[in-house]
């Protein structure tokens, strides 16, 4: 059974194959059956590996498939480790990435139905199989490297498909930047990672997990600084495909792409490759506690800075994206404080109702879009939550699906969220008393922009005509929002805590089965902890709700927090300026080193040289060319200087001379 | 016996009328006066060779004089011939203005 672990990423992969090359022929229904079929089949294949592993015990196994690099004595293969952790993210990865490729079905074809181009459909279908086949070659992966070309695999999908519309917005070319910027700000990551494993493999010998942990484990003091380093530039990869501080700045941007994509990829999973990648080499970051102090740090302040961009946002994803950059620092911070599994916990339940919240936005979105095309309006801006209000009995699914997906992200039990984030705010409350004080502001931000949220989307009255005619979306996008609605309820009793020195059936579920594969201490819940959270959340989404019930009447009524907080709530709504500032900073300096290189030394030195050495021969050549004037006479001239010269030579110099003087009888 | 005069002395005016000539062709715009310079070169080389002929008792250096007269005639009648054809067009025989060669 362990041993069709490779058919995780070969069925994805076959998908996209036979979408790429009979897509045509297939025909719209038949494509996006192929895809979701491939992607319930990884999905029974990785349940069948966690049933393997139930079995025995937890125990990891190497499924080695193919040899790939074998260099002296560097040798790494095509080899899959199944273990808690990979086959954690494998369900996670196959059984939400199912659900979201069900609803994309739904979802593209309205768009299809809506603006035109059915070639598109089969191609997002494509994309979006490769991206599982590139996911699940990143965590299923038995050595850096291999989990480098999936790591790549995830930046290049995310690419495609954010541009996935690549001549619509800004100015046209909003979308390819937007996907360009993703990638750049990934590649800085990317780097990161490179010169990581450049320092794993020329301390250790080798890429693979075992070998590597082994020796670092052997050679503790030996490696005890480059082991800072080594961790460090891992948090640097992390911070690039997690969207952590500073590298965070091409999520937002990233909503550009359909609502699908930034359920699965920037919700759900590629952004989970940070974390994933800091769980996998924890034998590393045990090693180094300042570097994961330093992780622990970045996740805090992203956590909080991202909240607080997220309240002043006024489109429904963007919301969505910086709640996501800050449940990510919730993540990294965890895995930085050394709770792994609270940290992998987290990241189940948010990809749960993180996804849902984003397939249940783009409900709404399209919901307006219907309504839009009903009163023939193509002006408003479908995702600006200042046009919505009013939806609250319009999308009876949608409407339940959204409620439980934010009160789940705010936190209260006893939904999902409320068990994965109560495990990391203990764990700081516990070890880390200041990072407790700065998440524990971040949660109640969160309740607050998602009560904010809420209001302004369902509340109220329809402040535009369109979102007075939306319509609730098709069965096929709707079940989707259930199943993970379910989810996000029942997703938290995985890993129920230690209430008491009593253990019960059922606790702890998660963590014993992660045990195998990380590192984890059973700490004894705390009511103190438990209750002040879940108080200050209900609170802060009661304030929001308050605040916002009767506060826009109109969509262009201002804000009540611009109001209360003025230009703090500016710096907000402009994401406290970062672009601008790295626009700045980097961007423009890095531009005009190119064009001073391209220009100066490109064009202007190397080619000058090329092309003076050519005018240098023209210029000969002209010279030369003025011996022919044409005139006879000087033809003649020539000729004749020729002749005399010619003689001189042939007859000796002075005895000519002699001769002639001899000739005339001196 | 009469002095017979030396052959040097037939040498010398033959290198003499030669330089004229030459001075002629290098030195004259119109295309007569080059082609009247022409022929004298060619005419004093026809004395030295006579000159020579004499002293060595060797007709066949005065052979060679009707040689070179009859290649001056031919020449000549060509050179005029062109001449007279390019006058049609330029209106002009100033070898300065024949340049329409030049590279």
């Amino acid at each position: 059974m362990v041993g069709l672990a490779p058919l995780t990423v070969l069925l994805p992969l076959a998908g996209a194959l036979i979408n790429m090359f009979f897509g045509r022929a297939l025909g719209r229904e038949r494509s996006g059956t192929v895809a979701v079929v491939a992607a319930a089949l990884a999905f029974g294949v990785s349940v069948g590996l966690a049933g393997a592993l139930v079995g025995n015990g937890g125990q990891a196994v190497i499924v080695p498939l193919a040899e790939w690099i074998s260099i002296g004595s560097f040798s790494v293969d095509w080899a899959f480790q199944v273990d808690t952790l990979s086959v954690t993210m494998m369900l996670v990865v196959t059984g939400v990435g199912t659900l979201i490729h069900i609803y994309a079905t739904g979802y593209m074809r309205e768009d299809v139905a809506h603006h035109g181009d059915s070639g598109r459909y089969t191609r997002f279908f494509v994309y979006l199989n490769l991206f599982l086949a590139a996911m699940l070659t990143l965590v299923g992966a038995d050595n850096y490297l291999m989990m480098f070309v999936g790591w790549e695999g995830v930046g290049l999908c995310s690419f495609l498909l954010i541009g996935f519309w690549f001549e619509k917005g800004e100015a046209g070319t909003g979308n390819a930047k937007a996907a360009m910027k993703a990638f750049i700000v990934n590649r800085v990551g990317d780097f990161g990672l490179m010169v990581a494993m450049f320092m794993i493999f020329w301390s250790a010998g080798s890429l693979t997990y075992g070998p590597v942990f082994e020796w670092f484990e052997a050679n503790q003091a030996a490696a005890a600084t480059v082991v800072g380093a080594i961790t460090l530039c891992l948090l640097l990869g992390a911070a690039g495909k997690s969207a952590q501080v500073p590298l965070y700045v091409w999520l937002p941007d990233a909503m550009a792409g359909p609502t699908p994509v930034s359920a699965l990829i920037h919700a759900a999973t590629m952004v989970t490759a940070g974390i994933y990648l800091i769980a996998r080499s924890h034998v590393l970051f045990e090693m180094a506690p300042l570097s994961s102090d330093v992780v622990m740090w970045i996740g805090t302040i992203t956590a909080i800075g991202a909240a607080t961009i997220a309240l002043a946002q006024s489109d429904i994803k963007r919301v969505l994206a910086y709640s996501t950059i800050s449940q990510l620092g919730f993540m990294i911070a965890a895995v930085g404080m050394g709770a792994y599994v609270a940290g992998m916990f987290h990241l189940v339940t948010h990809a749960f109702f993180k996804a849902l919240l984003f397939l249940a936005s783009g409900s709404v979105i399209q919901a307006v879009e219907r309504g839009m095309h009903h009163v023939h309006d193509h002006h408003t801006d479908p995702q600006d939550m200042r046009n919505m209000g009013g939806l609250w009995g319009k999308l009876p699914v949608t409407q339940w699906t959204y409620l439980i997906g934010a009160l789940a992200l705010a936190g209260i039990p006893p939904l999902a969220g409320f068990w994965s984030k109560d495990e990391i705010l203990l764990d700081a409350y516990l070890h880390h008393p200041e990072v407790y004080t700065i998440l524990s502001i971040a949660a109640v931000l969160t309740a607050f922009y998602m009560g904010r949220q809420l209001v302004m989307v369902f509340g109220g009255q329809a402040r535009t005509k369109a979102a007075g005619h939306a319509s609730e979306s098709p069965l096929v996008m709707t079940l989707p929002l259930g199943i993970l609605a379910v989810l996000s309820v029942v997703g938290g009793f995985i890993n129920l805590p230690k209430f008491s020195d009593v253990p019960y059936v059922g606790e702890l579920l998660f963590k014993n089965w992660l045990l195998a594969s990380v590192p984890a201490e059973a700490v004894k819940f705390s009511w103190l902890v438990a209750s002040l959270s879940t108080a200050l959340a209900l609170l802060s989404l009661f304030t929001a709700v308050f605040l916002y019930a009767s506060a826009y009447d109109d969509a262009r009524d201002k804000d009540p927090l611009a109001q209360m907080f003025g230009r703090l709530f500016s710096w907000m709504r402009d994401k406290w300026y970062i672009d601008e500032l790295y626009q700045v900073l980097i961007i423009r300096p890095y531009l005009q080193l190119s064009k001073l290189i391209g220009r100066g030394l490109d064009t202007g030195g190397i080619d000058l040289s090329v092309t003076s050495l050519g005018g240098l021969v023209r210029e000969l050549a002209v010279g030369f060319s003025g011996f022919q004037r044409g005139l006879v006479r000087g033809y003649a001239i020539v000729m004749f200087t020729g002749a005399v010269l010619l003689l001189v030579w042939f007859y000796g110099g002075p005895g000519l001379f002699v001769q002639l003087a001899r000739a005339f009888g001196m | 016996m009469l002095a017979t005069i030396p052959t040097s002395w037939f040498v010398a005016l033959s290198a003499v009328l030669f330089t004229m000539g030459v001075a002629g062709v290098l030195t004259r715009r119109n295309s007569i006066k080059v082609f009247m310079s022409v022929e004298l070169m060619l005419n004093s080389a026809n004395l030295a060779f006579v000159a020579f002929a004499r002293q060595y008792m060797d007709q066949s250096g005065q052979l060679f004089v009707f040689f070179i007269m009859v290649v001056a005639a031919a020449e000549v009648a060509v050179g005029l011939a062109l001449i007279v054809t390019i006058f049609r067009t330029k209106r002009s025989i100033d070898i300065d203005n024949m340049s329409d060669l030049k590279g």
